[in-house]
């Protein structure tokens, strides 16, 4: 099932390797695009030439349908692709300083490379340039690193802003592309430039233009109509992948495990408690959280366990394993990572600490301290905790 | 090498590589494609040929190459080789590989190159500002449907817009 972790496959080398062979698909769709002319570039906000539009477009709506298309079938995990975090409003202030960038340079960062490849001085001239603003960003940031930092989501989907699902919104977002196109395609009648507009390999017909938008329509009310598969349904094609954590009770945890963990600084806890309200109040481990297992069908619970810092380690308490496990399966399959059951429950808890104190004195049960573990054989239950430290999040801009 | 460049390709047609490119980026390394991270840190293993403890100083050149950390040990560094030579490959095989100065024919090419200088200078400064470039941002995010990046996506066309009018002799007929 896709992704593919390639680096963890093939090697840090061989993943550099993939990368370099992605880079190189990358750079030939730019440069036959045009992308290596600056002028052709300019040209889309002079309106004469709307290449830039059309080609960037159809990239996203091409990959867009690709994405969510393997997700509904099941081919892709889409909890586990990076999507780029928000910051709402830097993001559109740092929009803004490139398109002013964009339209006196000529270029943007990746086709400057391409120029540059294709030996136009002024590629290279740009890219020098952007290596220089670059640091300047970052001899600049002290000023303004709050602002920087603000109006951050970890992931925040347009589709989640929009309230619809993401079926809907990548419908909506092709029909958005093909009426750009047809705009895109009147202006450039209107506006067209001898130099670079309208000048391509194949003069195709009309019809192929509609028999071309008739499938990508096609292909997102296909995306719409099955569907993102809910926490049920990916259970069910991801089994085979997760299925042996549990049979192996690799993710069950011993009591004293979890007072080890509760007690290390480094470690970001989130205890979830599945118990009946009733039985919480009466009596709950320190900082646990009362939810429902239906809870953990809500995105909008999940959201903030998928998105823990790789240090983040969430832990699973109910009455009875069989709600524990169905609760791990669901959480699992949204992405949650570092996912672990306390064995049994609460239910052994009261009787292994009973009788225990320390330095004479008693200790409250709902937040034992690491002291406590002395008193216990080093043997007495094997380690399950493991911290994964890689970070989905972030991808390649950073 | 031909006498005459091939024309370009037509612009869904290149946009549908450029699609599937970004969809195999994704399935094969769950992230997306991008350059102007890999720009951030040239500049950082450049900065700290001459002076290291500088890079040590300053947080966002830490976390790329502090100490004994080599800057450019990183995939994108190797996504934007790949880029240099994939653009490469495509210009010589349609005949666009040619030492040139790209600009409008009402400037000079000293000009020209001052403003690709001046213009990559507020590119390159924008792109760390937004955590990303067109590839990154606009592109990647874009096709994984970030609210973000598509705020940043149309930020940048209106930015553009917005100063078009006043560079007008840059790229005049």
């Amino acid at each position: 099932m896709l992704p593919i972790d390639i680096s963890a496959e093939l090697g840090k080398y061989g993943g550099y390797a993939i990368f370099f062979l992605l880079g190189s698909g990358f750079g030939i769709a730019l440069e036959l695009a045009g992308f290596g002319d600056s002028r052709r570039l300019a040209a889309q906000f002079y309106l004469k030439d709307m290449t830039v539009l059309k080609t960037m477009f159809t990239g996203i709506i091409v990959a867009c349908l690709l994405i969510f298309l393997s997700s509904a079938i099941g081919w892709l995990d889409f909890s586990l692709i990076a999507v780029n975090q928000t910051f709402l409003w830097p993001g559109i202030v740092g929009g803004l300083i490139m398109g002013v960038g964009f339209i006196i340079g000529g270029y943007c960062p990746g086709t400057s490379i391409v120029a540059t490849a294709s030996l136009k001085l002024d590629g290279l001239s740009f890219l020098v340039g952007a290596t220089i603003g670059a640091g300047l960003f970052g001899e600049s940031l002290p000023s303004f690193e709050n602002f920087w930092n603000s109006s951050y989501t970890e992931r925040y989907l347009v589709s989640d802003w929009l309230g619809w699902s993401i079926g809907a919104t990548v419908f909506a977002v092709t029909i958005l592309a093909l009426v750009m196109f047809y705009g895109a395609e009147k202006i450039e009648e209107f506006f067209k430039n001898k130099d670079t507009g309208n000048e391509w390999t194949w003069k195709i017909k009309k019809r192929s233009y509609i028999y071309g938008a008739g499938i990508l329509i096609a292909v997102a009310a296909l995306v719409w109509s099955i569907g993102q598969p809910d926490p049920i349904r990916k259970w069910k094609i991801m089994e085979s992948k997760y299925a042996s954590q549990l049979s192996s009770k690799a993710v069950f945890i011993h009591p004293l495990e979890y007072v080890k963990t509760y007690n290390e600084a480094t470690i970001k806890l989130v205890t979830l408690d599945l118990r009946t309200s009733h039985d919480f109040e009466i009596f709950h481990l320190s900082g646990a959280e009362n939810v429902k297992l239906n809870d953990l069908l809500n995105t909008k619970v999940v959201a903030p366990l998928a998105q823990l810092p790789p240090q983040g380690v969430v832990v699973l308490i109910a009455d009875n394993d069989s709600i524990s496990v169905k609760a791990w399966k669901y959480l699992k399959v949204q992405g949650v990572l570092n996912l672990y059951i306390l064995e049994n429950g609460l239910h052994n808890w009261n009787n292994l600490f009973a009788g225990k104190t320390i330095s004479g004195k008693t200790f409250n049960l709902a937040s034992p301290p690491s002291e406590l573990l002395e008193q216990f054989p080093k043997d007495s239950y094997v380690t399950k905790i493991k911290i994964g430290s890689k970070k989905r999040a972030g991808g390649l801009c950073s | 090498m031909k006498a005459k460049p091939n024309p370009v390709k037509n612009p869904y047609f290149a946009g549908t590589i450029l699609g599937v490119v970004l969809f195999a980026a994704f399935a094969l390394t769950h992230s997306g494609l991008g350059a102007s991270g890999a720009i951030a840190r040239i500049h950082v293993a450049f900065t700290k040929l001459f002076w290291p403890s500088h890079v040590d100083c300053v947080g966002t050149f830490a976390t790329m190459g502090a100490g004994d950390h080599n800057a450019l040990d990183h995939a994108s560094i190797f996504l934007l080789l790949g880029t240099f030579a994939g653009g490469m490959l495509s210009a010589w095989l349609n005949g666009r590989m040619k030492v040139e100065v790209i600009k409008g024919p009402k400037i000079t090419k000293v000009q020209r190159l001052i403003f690709a200088l001046l213009g990559g200078i507020i590119m390159g400064y924008g792109a760390r500002f937004a955590r990303g470039c067109t590839s990154g941002q606009a592109l990647s995010g874009g096709a994984v449907l970030s609210l973000g990046s598509w705020a940043f996506m149309f930020s940048v066309f209106i930015g553009g817009y917005a100063i078009a009018y006043f560079v007008r002799r840059l790229w005049a007929d």
